[in-house]
């Protein structure tokens, strides 16, 4: 196995000749169906959405910062909701995490390729047009989608502003993106492995993703079933959430987080993927409990379908299905808390060092268990009676998808840009992103906690005065949040444009099939299967 | 060297407990926790989020202390040489049953919990709650009485233009009022959107559904007022539906009853006496319609009169509000549109109100119609609603022939 010789001449390689100038840029990047390529575009989709959906958590916050009305309308305080949400999730976190896998998985499993490539260019380019027929609600008459990212009937359809059968296509369309984008993993790493890549060899990253991508083409037409079925009641006489007409609000929330809890895991499998990958390079050790990693991923993936009527403890579901949801929930901790301990023994007489995005792992590993602390709060269903609906709850998945997969995605960006670009980041400017991220984080996120307990319910544009002082400090969190991500902005723009050269290795402890390839590697990544012994 | 290593220990100790004090007195108006609240279910709430909170800070604070450990001393940087392990079946299993038997512990008090609270038999009182957007309407069914419940926090003060009352966005023009020391029988619903009643202190929170009805009970033990708000995304006005329940003593309960009934059975009869209307001038019709319209109707159809179309229609050149007959204007309100977010507010407002909202609609934002509603022209138009049809027979009128 020499990957190394046999790429060398492709150094230079990138893709076909589609012509000069503008022309040929645009057709470079619109025709790719180079994995690289894509897995950029992916990811740059998700930095300038990060940037746009915070700005709209920003937005909400300067309302929230004193009582009284301010700045926002109420209205508009509420399409940002419903934007904030659904652009972090679907605009965000997903393609950031579709684009790692696309550059990562074939380099990690020694192919060349993804397995599909046209329907990966297909996949990536339906994203803009979603996305930007999903920002245009915003300029339509009666404004954009204004009922919170959970769409919840009859809000959401006899009593929503018409741009709703916008979002409603848009969501149809990150659906199909996503759905393909899934075949596509999935089709990769089951046909695609290197000879001797066994399925228990592969590297986490790769098995989060495969689990991720099932539940992905599992759920994603379940959501594209409920958006339709509000359509139908928009539109065509239907009455499937209208009990005047014999249907019930509470069967979209039903089918709603069958979706939506899987949805949950889809976000955070992949980030446990790249915490998996980041912790045994900066410990020199080997991941510890590789074989009850995928155990428990697989196990968190089945437990992630039945348990989704926790978000709805308090609409008056019966008391055998609290019960049964209840003790589901709280089983989901288990193989989460084994995850939690193998990190933790991964690291355990480790030789550790501190780059930025071990950092950012051991960040996340305390963090995330923290928001799965106050998870495993919020499945005791007489407790959740008072947190359901609160800041509290925004508190708890804010800390998982904040400092947990957010924090997930900085990690694997430092760990892997060095390989992608050839250059090696500013770790100064790193370093200041993670401590000012970390702090600004917790101020951020942990007094909602407390305003939740409190008794302050989300998505209120305004709040009684006892709120007033946490509020303050939340938004001045915010704000320090927001400006530090600008940080890291620019040092993924100033390693992508220049900087110190880095060898194959990258990291000492680095270990894998995608280290064996220069830095940045090759057009086609492994032109030859490498072997794994 | 001793003693002044006792004495600093002392120091410290005092400075400890001053400060203390002081943390406690500041925490109060910080408040951190949950609310302990006055009814049992509530107080079982408190108890068991105090102990899921106990069982995470020691499971924290033993795998956060064995990773601090190791981020402290297992370091490259002190010459820490990685070892070699990396599996251990006997281990993980471990870690598998001790989290499950911990889980168990804490699903005990939760059933048990649940299971108390999931009894609604033998109630002593029982109060239908409807939510709509976006206020809170309440029905003694036993007793016969029903008054909407509206906020009271005066429009100035959301604008910042007044400085906000102690209870901003906590109060309300009409109180719930509840026996203490009884078994009091929530039933929730809704009449549009998904609401949700929740009041801390009562360990309530139930999502009103339209069109289906869940039920929530509570035994208040102490007298007081309590407060909460709606908790479910329910639209434009979600921030703006408090709910206030005040908790007294069975014989006031009684006496506000009949107040209440009696109260109610006056505002009934006064909106459809015809001889009984107030006539109004044209300054105190504007100065209540420009109040009330900025409390009832500015959340749709904003203080501006330009509405958020299509979904809620313009007031300014609106057919309604400059047409004729004015009629048409005053009957959207006293019955609403079907098919639509405008609900009817016959119940709600009385004849001055609703006269005085008209007034002002068919004469702000250049709407310059110079009409003037008396509350004689909404009792007219209530006392008309309210005429049984005329039945005629088929047979009389020949149809059958």
């Amino acid at each position: 196995m020499n990957p190394d010789i046999t790429a060398v001449d492709h150094h230079d390689d990138h893709g076909p000749e589609q012509g000069k100038g503008f022309i040929g840029f645009a057709k470079r990047w619109v025709f790719t169906t180079n994995h690289k390529d894509i897995g950029t575009l992916y990811l740059l989709l998700a930095l300038l959405n990060f940037f746009v959906a915070g700005g709209m958590a920003l937005l909400m916050r300067v309302e929230l910062f004193h009582p009284g009305h301010r700045f926002i309308d109420p209205n508009f305080y509420n399409q940002m909701t419903t934007m904030h949400g659904l652009i972090m999730l679907f605009g965000v976190i997903m393609p950031a995490f579709t684009g790692m896998a696309n550059w990562q998985i074939p380099m990690m499993i020694g192919a060349p390729d993804m397995a599909l490539p046209r329907l990966n260019n297909w996949s990536f380019w339906i994203l803009p047009f979603a996305f930007l027929l999903l920002l245009s609600t915003m300029i339509q008459a009666g404004g954009g989608p204004n009922f919170g990212w959970t769409m919840y009937a009859p809000l959401s359809t006899k009593y929503a502003p018409p741009s709703t059968d916008f979002m409603i296509f848009s969501v149809h369309m990150m659906g199909i993106s996503s759905i393909m984008g899934s075949i596509n993993i999935v089709a990769t790493i089951l046909n695609m492995r290197a000879p001797g890549m066994t399925m228990m060899k592969l590297p986490m990253f790769c098995w989060t993703w495969l689990v991720t991508a099932f539940l992905l083409i599992a759920i994603m037409p379940v959501l594209a079933g409920a958006v339709t079925m509000m359509l139908a009641d928009r539109h065509f006489g239907t009455s499937f959430f209208d009990a005047a007409g014999g249907g019930d609000p509470i069967l979209f929330q039903h089918i709603f987080w069958f979706f939506g809890h899987p949805e949950v895991y889809v976000l955070v499998l992949p980030a446990f993927g790249v915490i998996s990958e980041v912790i045994p390079t900066f410990s020199r050790k080997k991941l510890f409990g590789y074989n009850f990693m995928v155990y428990a991923t697989g196990c968190i993936a089945f437990l992630s379908f039945i348990v989704w009527a926790h978000h709805m403890f308090t609409t008056g579901i019966p008391l055998g299905a609290e019960l049964f949801f209840m003790y589901a929930t709280m089983l989901i901790s288990v193989p989460t808390g084994i995850k939690v301990f193998n990190w933790v023994s991964t690291m355990f007489r480790g030789s550790m060092t501190f780059e930025t995005p071990m950092l950012f792992a051991v960040a996340f590993v305390f963090m995330f268990t923290f928001g799965g602390f106050t998870g495993l709060m919020l499945s005791l269903v007489p407790a959740d009676y008072q947190y359901q609906d609160t800041y509290f709850v925004v508190a708890h998945f804010h800390y998982v998808l904040v400092p947990g997969v957010v924090f997930a995605l900085f990690a694997g960006t430092y760990y892997w840009l060095p390989k992608w670009t050839g250059h090696m980041y500013n770790e100064c400017l790193g370093k200041w992103h993670f401590w000012l991220s970390t702090i600004s984080v917790n101020i951020l996120f942990m007094p909602m906690h407390f305003v939740g307990l409190a008794g302050m319910p989300r998505r209120i544009p305004d709040y009684a005065l006892q709120f007033t002082n946490f509020n303050m400090i939340i938004t001045v969190g915010g704000f320090i949040f927001g400006i530090s991500q600008l940080l890291f902005a620019w040092n993924v723009i100033r390693t992508i444009r220049g900087g110190n050269k880095v060898d194959a290795r990258v990291w000492e402890g680095s270990h894998g099939l995608e280290w064996t390839l220069p830095s940045p590697p090759p057009y086609h990544s492994f032109t030859t299967p490498p072997n794994v012994h | 060297m001793l003693r002044k290593l006792q004495l600093s220990k002392a120091l410290f100790i005092v400075f400890c407990l001053v400060s203390c004090n002081v943390v406690f007195a500041e925490a109060d108006s910080w408040q951190l926790n949950m609310f302990k609240g006055v009814t049992p279910v509530s107080r079982d709430i408190y108890n068991l989020h105090m102990i899921a909170m106990l069982v995470c800070a020691i499971i924290g604070f033993v795998v956060f202390g064995i990773m601090i450990y190791t981020l402290v001393h297992h370091r490259k940087s002190k010459g820490y040489q990685a070892a070699r392990f990396h599996d251990n079946t006997r281990l993980e299993i471990v870690w598998t049953i001790i989290p499950f038997l911990i889980l168990l512990g804490l699903a005990f008090p939760a059933t048990r919990t649940l299971i108390r609270l999931d009894n609604v038999e033998r109630s002593e009182v029982t109060v239908k709650i409807v939510g709509s957007q976006w206020k809170w309407e309440y029905y003694y069914l036993d007793e016969g009485v029903h008054f909407f419940s509206n906020l009271s926090t005066p429009y100035a003060q959301i604008q910042n233009k007044k400085t906000k009352d102690k209870n901003y966005l906590l109060s309300v023009d009409n109180e719930v009022v509840v026996p203490i020391e009884r078994k009091i029988r929530f039933l929730v619903t809704s009449a549009d959107v998904i609401h949700s009643w929740w009041v801390p202190e009562l360990g309530i929170k139930r999502d009103a559904m339209p069109g289906f009805m869940y039920e929530a009970w509570a035994r208040i033990e102490k007298p007081g007022v309590y407060r909460g708000q709606c908790t479910e995304l329910c639209g434009v006005g979600h921030a703006y539906m408090p709910i206030v329940v005040r908790a007294v003593t069975m014989e006031e309960y009684q006496q506000w009853i009949k107040q209440k009934a009696l109260e109610q059975k006056t505002w009934n009869e006064a909106q459809i006496n015809l001889a009984g209307q107030k006539t109004m001038t044209r300054k105190e019709l504007m100065q209540l319609g420009k109040d009330k319209y900025n409390m009832v109707c500015a959340a749709c159809h904003q203080e501006n009169g330009l509405g958020i179309p299509p979904m809620y229609p313009a007031l300014k050149g609106s057919s309604y509000a400059v047409g004729y007959p004015i009629d048409r204007h005053i009957n959207i309100i006293l019955n609403g549109s079907t098919g639509s977010a405008m609900q009817s507010y016959s119940d709600m407002l009385s004849n001055e109100e609703i006269a005085a909202i008209v007034t002002y609609e068919r004469n702000a934002w250049e709407n310059n119609t110079n009409d003037i509603v008396q509350p004689i022209d909404i009792a007219k138009l209530r006392v008309m609603g309210n005429q049984k049809p005329n039945v005629v027979k088929k047979s009389k009128v020949g149809g059958l022939k």
